[in-house]
């Protein structure tokens, strides 16, 4: 394997400690990672040593935590290879920074019978904002569809994104894995004049990002999905583009002058950044993207692709046609994300029973409910790996299957 | 593996593997209600067949987990040819098991409330080790929830 992964799991407290005498199986990190202590060590020092306000404190401990979280904004500039941290906007999720283009971007340029472009892979996150401004303006809606392969089908692509004025796509499907070709989509995109707004919820935590190389727009993110605590996410946008758009939401800290007759609004990047930020997790971001970093993300991608290749071939080989996995079947066009059906048991079932083992997977719909339909099923069990999984956590989950087989008497 | 013994016991998992009343009845002069579980996309259909103040039949349709599908399979089968009203103190008092504790309906005395907890769950009680995974009680009641709809059609109806 790529990565020393019993050297990686030692870095996680979580991982380290005992649930009933065993180690957690922990396959659920689409949903959210586990935390390095160094994240969490981050958060405490803020916490403890120079918790205070930013931006507006003269005094030592003010500065240090404004620098401390400035910092964290460059670091994640860089980790994304983006032009300017004028352009590194912090919001609380991936959902929030999606809203935040449709809302603010969506609002000053889409009037009635303007065309939106989304994928049937989409997370609800990045279909309802549009259906909200859908509602409000009466925009229609496109989609581009996925095969039964869980590839997007892009035959018809240029004709769906003609006269678009956005394209808004997961680089990485939370349900089938699918790693789709946003630079592809996006030079088609922009040959007819839209933009494009990627969802990299997915991607950021899993494979080497260039905002610019990607071809996009809009970029938007969670840090709680890459090492990272809950509570912050970024939207990353070309600067222009971001200076042109409306504030957002409005209060303390976005503004430049504010009178009783109106107010101006501050610049990038504060001007998208209403009221006291997430400090401390904003802080603990910064202390991800450098524990990322340190290991290296094309590192991280190298790993996972061979843990992905893995599951496949341990899966496929003990329960042959007794498991359906969803999407695609070559890991090197998928992150190591696997939804899957198992015989004729409900997800539910599968991860009571995987649970009973220390084995962790979700059971639902992953906020993809569109994509379940056009699946043809109403959930799947998930399970879903990062750094810090290796081959011993596929065995043990294989291993609780085929328990979870046994007591069902498949 | 002794939490699942008691969440998945025999007769849940016989009633998971052949579920009895399947099936649907003609609409009218039936009733029909669907329930929705939308955390995990779970879904019954209840018909109930009522005459006078009897349920007369009832059958199941819909999809699930083993914990629905056996709730709903065991209540068609606790049901059929109790009235309105016992199958009403039975979904309370299955839902009492299951930790849900609603308030009296207004007109119920507490004569009757008390009364309700004494209903013979009989087969139900096997389900009874869900109330200690939260996260399944929906399952559990989903089918109950989904009658109480179907019966309060009725009772408009009559
Ligand atoms: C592809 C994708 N988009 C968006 C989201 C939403 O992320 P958050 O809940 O952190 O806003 C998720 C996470 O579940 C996701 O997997």
């Amino acid at each position: 394997m790529t990565l020393d992964v019993s050297a990686i799991k030692k870095d996680f407290p979580l991982l380290e400690r005992d649930f009933n005498g065993k180690p957690l199986v922990y396959l659920d990190s689409a949903a959210t990672s586990q935390k390095p202590r160094a994240v969490i060590d981050a958060m405490s020092d803020y916490y403890e040593n120079y918790n205070a306000n930013t931006h507006r404190g003269v005094f030592g401990i003010a500065e240090q935590a404004t620098n401390a979280m400035e910092g964290a904004r460059e670091k994640v500039r860089s980790f994304i290879n983006a032009p300017s941290i004028n352009e590194i906007i912090f919001t609380r999720n991936a959902t929030e920074s999606i809203n935040l283009v449709a809302h603010s971007w969506g609002r000053a340029n889409l009037r009635a019978g303007d065309v939106v472009v989304l994928t049937e892979l989409e997370h609800h996150s990045n279909i309802v904002p549009w259906q909200q401004i859908r509602e409000e303006r009466g925009i229609e809606l496109r989609y581009i569809p996925v095969t039964d392969s869980g590839h997007l089908d892009l035959d018809d692509l240029a004709a769906t994104v003609d006269g678009a004025k956005l394209v808004s796509i997961s680089a990485m499907s939370n349900v089938l894995g699918t790693v789709t070709p946003v630079r592809h989509i996006a030079d088609i995109a922009h040959a007819a004049g839209a933009l494009v707004c990627v969802d990299a919820c997915q991607f950021v935590p899993h494979l080497p990002c260039d905002v610019i190389a990607l071809g996009a727009d809009f970029v938007a993110f969670s840090a709680h999905k890459m090492c990272g605590p809950t509570g912050v996410g970024v939207l990353w946008g070309h600067e222009a583009l971001l200076d042109a758009m409306p504030a957002f939401l409005g209060g303390g800290g976005m503004i430049r002058d504010v009178t009783l007759q109106g107010f101006k609004p501050a610049e990038l990047p504060w001007k998208f950044e209403a009221g006291t930020p997430a400090i401390a997790e904003i802080i603990g971001l910064g202390a991800a993207v450098d524990y990322l970093s340190a290991i290296g993300m094309p590192a991280v991608r190298q790993h996972e692709v061979e843990l992905a290749a893995y599951t496949l071939r341990t899966l496929k080989g003990r329960f042959g046609d007794g498991i359906k996995i969803y999407g695609p079947s070559e890991a090197s066009e998928r992150g190591a994300v696997f939804s899957f059906g198992f015989g004729d048991l409900h997800p539910h079932d599968i991860s009571q029973v995987l649970d009973e083992h220390g084995v962790c997977v979700r059971a639902g719909h992953h906020c993809a409910k569109p994509l379940m339909r056009k699946l043809g099923i109403g959930a799947t069990a998930r399970a879903s790996l990062y750094l810090y999984n290796d081959e011993s956590d596929v065995d043990a989950l294989a291993d609780a299957l085929a328990a979870a087989a046994d007591f069902f008497g498949l | 593996m002794p939490g699942l013994e008691d969440l998945y016991r025999e007769i849940v998992l016989d009633h998971y593997r052949s579920p009895r009343n399947r099936g649907e009845l003609p609409v009218p002069p039936s009733h029909r209600a669907e329930g929705f579980n939308p955390l995990c996309g779970d879904e019954i259909v209840v018909y109930v067949q009522v005459d006078g103040d009897t349920i007369t039949d009832v059958k199941i349709g819909g999809q699930g987990c083993s914990i629905s599908q056996s709730s709903a399979s065991m209540m068609s089968a606790a049901i059929k040819g109790k009235t309105i009203h016992e199958a009403r103190a039975l979904t309370r008092a299955f839902k009492s098991m299951m930790s849900i504790h609603e308030t009296a309906l207004e007109g119920d005395d507490p004569e009757m409330a008390a009364a309700n907890l004494a209903v013979k769950l009989g087969d139900l009680e096997a389900l009874r080790g869900v109330a200690r995974v939260p996260v399944r009680i929906k399952c559990a009641t989903l089918s109950w929830n989904t009658l109480a709809q179907g019966l309060d059609e009725a009772e408009a109806e009559a």
